[in-house]
């Protein structure tokens, strides 16, 4: 389903993602784990054609994002790592966007986004605008706004941030859920490995813009000779922290924030 | 071709929300109006230009379209800013439908504007001359509030982040007001001003304003119609490119 080869991104001298090479088979849930700035969001914008790659090939579904993006955005559906709802319109309006803009036909639309809003406890404060909501109200209207159309590859980039226990275990039993009876193949990152050891058929550990580590996660155990994921990672990808350079969007909440907050 | 409606709708659902922001933006035109169309009122009238408020008017209702649509157009970074455009740019959507909703949608909203700012100038005592030639002026309204939209799409797209807004601001769309003739009348400049208010796409959208509502005109209707037409495919084309060329 996806098949990534050699694939490179530079950002001016900085490698962010070093020649990895890896595959996702159809029906498949695969976990991509790594420390913060190992490249794991630069991978999936550049197979959700919002990045272009510097070099290598990239397969989503038979097909290169690069050069048949509008081909290639029909099959996947994505829940991003940082905020991207429109704050001013209504989380009902949210949902009713991205229907229009995944060409689900209007009665299932409905149907689905009052299953949805209804599913993560969204119902009852549709009609208000986003805005007024709590990070975590938010988190949840960005998953469910995720669900609302059935894509071949779902992107799950770090999905979990930020939520109380109960949505978290609703989001993974719908994911499997959908894997199971729909065939979607799953594509997440996260830093909880618990999540991970649950979730994921197979995981791949990169870390420096490099693949550590391939193979399920009894696999991952076994090579390390460790017991736990979280144990199994750390033995991989070390005990240093890393930093993050915040990017430009960031700067610009801040700037935004400061300006005593248009939206 | 619904999405182009859905951003279209967007952009309107917005503006509509946003009130303070309404009353705000209608301060400045009607500071225009008042302190500029009183106040030089006497000086043009010797000059034996006639009625200043009247010969004013269409300049500042222009004024507000294009203001009001190069920002509107440049909501796009707010969109990159708070996330949004990364969601409509996955979208199964063709880049350009996105393009040409918000641009639509920017457009209208500053024609929205412009009819609000046109019935203060009413209130102010601007008449119009021939009540027949108000969709022609409508018309114009119209592609004044789509090319600046599709410019402020296209500056939008390529800008990254809000410090280059006040760059724009002093060196695109400053000049592009003050040397439309929206304020004084284009006759008679000296002749290097004269050629630079002849690159003003804004000066042939006052013009045509101008000819519309009050009767004088300065380029011809036909030049002000193929000018204002042109320049407005012109930057949808490059708005567009731009656009798609996006990545976050």
């Amino acid at each position: 389903m996806i098949r990534v080869e050699n694939l490179v991104k530079r950002f001016g001298e900085f490698t962010a993602v070093d020649k990895i090479s890896f595959e996702v088979a159809k029906g498949e849930i695969f976990a991509f784990l790594g420390p913060n700035g190992a490249g794991k969001t630069t991978t999936i914008k550049m197979l959700t054609t919002l990045l272009r790659p510097t070099s290598g090939t990239l397969e989503v579904d038979g097909l290169d994002p690069v050069g048949n993006s509008n081909e290639v955005r029909k099959r996947f559906g994505i829940v991003f790592q940082d905020p991207s709802l429109d704050v001013d319109m209504t989380a009902y309006e949210n949902m009713e966007i991205h229907g229009i803009f995944y060409h689900v036909p209007r009665k299932l639309r409905l149907e689905r986004i009052e299953y949805l809003l209804g599913l993560f406890e969204l119902w009852d404060r549709r009609d208000e605008q986003v805005k007024v909501f709590s990070g975590g109200m938010k988190r949840r209207l960005e998953i469910a706004r995720g669900l609302l159309h059935t894509p071949k590859i779902l992107f799950l980039d770090e999905p979990t941030l930020g939520l109380d226990p109960q949505t978290r275990n609703q989001l993974w039993t719908h994911v499997k859920h959908l894997n199971q009876s729909e065939g979607v193949t799953v594509f997440l990152t996260t830093h909880y490995m618990d999540e991970a050891d649950r979730v994921a058929q197979r995981i791949a550990i990169i870390d420096h813009g490099k693949i550590v580590a391939q193979g399920s996660p009894h696999e991952l155990k076994q090579q390390t000779g460790k017991d736990s994921l979280e144990e199994a990672f750390l033995a991989l990808t070390g005990s240093t922290i890393r930093d993050e350079a915040s990017n430009s969007a960031d700067q610009m909440r801040q700037m935004a924030k400061m300006w005593g907050n248009r939206r | 071709m619904s999405a182009i409606y859905a951003l279209w709708l967007r952009e309107l659902r917005r503006y509509v929300r946003s009130r303070t922001q309404i009353v705000a933006s209608l301060g400045q035109p009607i500071l225009y109006l008042v302190a500029l169309g009183f106040g030089l009122g006497p000086v043009f009238q010797k000059a034996g230009q006639g009625n200043y408020v009247q010969f004013v008017a269409p300049g500042i209702i222009s004024m507000t379209i294009l203001f009001s649509s190069v920002f509107s157009g440049m909501g796009l970074l707010w969109d990159r800013q708070f996330g949004f455009l990364k969601e409509t740019l996955v979208a199964p959507v063709p880049r350009i439908h996105v393009m040409l909703g918000k641009t639509l949608g920017a457009a209208t909203v500053a024609v929205i504007q412009g009819l609000l700012v046109a019935a203060v100038c009413f209130v102010a005592g601007f008449r119009v001359a021939d009540i027949r030639a108000i969709p022609a002026a409508l018309l114009f309204m119209c592609l004044i509030g789509c090319l600046f939209s599709a410019l402020g799409t296209a500056i939008g797209s390529t800008l990254q982040n809000i410090q280059g807004f006040q760059l724009v601001m002093n060196f695109l769309v400053m000049p592009i007001f003050f040397l439309s003739g929206a304020l004084y009348p284009l006759n008679n400049l000296p002749k290097a001003l004269s050629l630079v208010t002849r690159l003003d796409p804004l000066a042939y959208g006052v013009d045509g304003l101008r000819t519309t509502l009050i009767g004088i005109s300065h380029f011809g209707l036909a030049a002000d119609l193929a000018v204002l037409t042109m320049v407005t495919i012109i930057l949808l084309f490059i708005g567009s490119y731009l656009f798609s060329k996006i990545e976050v």
